[in-house]
């Protein structure tokens, strides 16, 4: 293999233009390396050479993101580059956005691969570690030497066409993908192997890390009930008869919203269960054992709220993402907030 | 506020006002009940639910 022509991206500080004051450096592009890529070149070797730097103001790039994506890309690309290096950022938050966006940019534009490196928790890491590849490093320039080390040894694995191990050995940041491999031992056997180490106090190393969720204050206490609007949403699936919209009875790609102005009692006439995660036969007879309509509308009726909003809305809690979930509950609070509604019953299977 | 038979999958995912279910198929129902019952179990589960909206909280709270 002939010798791979790198760009590498490094921010004004590093470029050795200055420091905050000189943020809203416009992109500048030198022959050669400049700053931590004269390291890196050495690292590099004779496998690749770094033949341009791209230097660029933190908040120039933060500000003006498609204006300096734009220039970039067009100022390398007579360079020809055959990879493209971003970083390391370590926890600078405005510096990792940028290395994340214009590695993305290269990649989906020149169509070359890409790598980074920062601090796990830079914001630039939740926001793109999941299409671009990035090295874990320290959160200061402390790290640079190792950072530098890593980055280059995973770099020329990547130039060399070799493929990458799993994240915790490679010390890149998870991606979420996932892959066959052939394992010695069964799930079961390896969950109850896992299991023994855990009630012997011994380290274990999960295969399926449980996602972090967030934690909200609680909202305050509805003042006067008797006076707000309650809507009714779902996870259980409840949707009319037919599925109009084709919600998936599992890891469902959208939420609904129906109205249920007028109706007094969900029939199983007119509303059934999608979900596909538990025995629909009770929800089928009676939705309202899902979502509780009729008792809500009588208590409407009797008083004991203002009114019951004229839509719900639902979707399928079954193997859906928490990501997806996520969204679709941020969208449907927004939306209730829109429309006056105070309170919510939530109910799910 | 959040109706859900399994009350730790309600902590986990953070829902601050929780009503405990009464089963993973019918949350809000009872198949061994009589109609008139059930809807009346009902009514009470929801009664309790309104009062878990107007009561004021600090942590997450089952009602």
């Amino acid at each position: 293999m002939g010798q791979q022509r790198v760009v590498h991206y490094i921010n004004q500080f590093f470029g050795q233009i200055g420091g905050e004051e000189k943020g809203n450096q416009t992109p500048i592009i030198r022959d050669g390396a400049v700053g931590p890529g004269l390291a890196l070149q050495k690292l590099l070797e004779k496998d690749a050479t770094i033949v341009a730097t791209v230097i660029c103001g933190d908040t120039y790039f933060a500000e003006n993101t498609e204006a300096a994506i734009d220039e970039i890309l067009q100022g390398i690309k007579k360079y020809e580059p055959d990879f493209f290096i971003a970083g390391p950022a370590f926890n600078a938050g405005r510096y990792g956005l940028a290395c994340g966006a214009i590695c993305q940019a290269v990649k989906d534009n020149l169509k070359i691969p890409v790598i980074t490196a920062m601090y796990p928790e830079n914001p630039g890491a939740e926001l793109y570690a999941k299409d671009v590849l990035m090295l874990k490093t320290g959160n200061s320039a402390v790290a640079m030497k190792d950072a530098l080390s890593r980055l280059s040894g995973l770099a020329l694995r990547m130039i060399n066409g070799e493929e990458l191990g799993f994240p915790e050995e490679e010390g890149y940041i998870p991606q979420g993908c996932r892959v066959n491999i052939w394992a010695e031992k069964t799930g079961a056997v390896r969950a109850v192997d896992m299991l023994l180490k855990k009630m012997k106090g011994e380290a274990y190393e999960t295969e399926l890390p449980m996602p972090v969720f967030d934690r909200v204050n609680p909202a305050p206490a509805i003042d006067r009930i008797q006076d707000a609007v309650i809507a009714l949403v779902t996870s259980g699936g409840i949707v009319p008869k037919g599925n109009p919209d084709r919600i998936e009875s599992a890891n469902a790609s959208k939420y609904c919203k129906y109205s249920i102005e007028r109706i007094d009692d969900l029939t199983s006439q007119e509303f059934e269960t999608v979900h596909g995660g538990y025995d629909p036969v009770y929800a089928l007879q009676d939705p309202d054992r899902v979502l509780p309509l009729d008792a809500m509308r009588q208590l409407e009726k009797e008083g004991e709220i203002g009114k019951l909003y004229d839509y719900f809305y639902t979707t399928v809690g079954n193997t859906t993402a928490v990501s997806n979930a996520s969204r679709y509950g941020e969208a449907i609070g927004k939306d209730l907030l829109a429309n006056g509604v105070s309170g919510v019953i939530l109910t799910s299977t | 506020m959040h109706v859900c038979t399994i009350l730790p999958i309600s902590l986990t995912v953070g829902a601050n006002r929780i009503l405990p279910g009464v089963a993973i198929p019918y949350p809000t129902g009872n198949p061994a009940l009589s109609e008139g019952e059930e809807l009346k179990l009902r009514k009470k589960m929801m009664l309790k639910a309104l009062t878990a909206l107007s009561t004021k909280i600090n942590e997450q709270t089952a009602f």
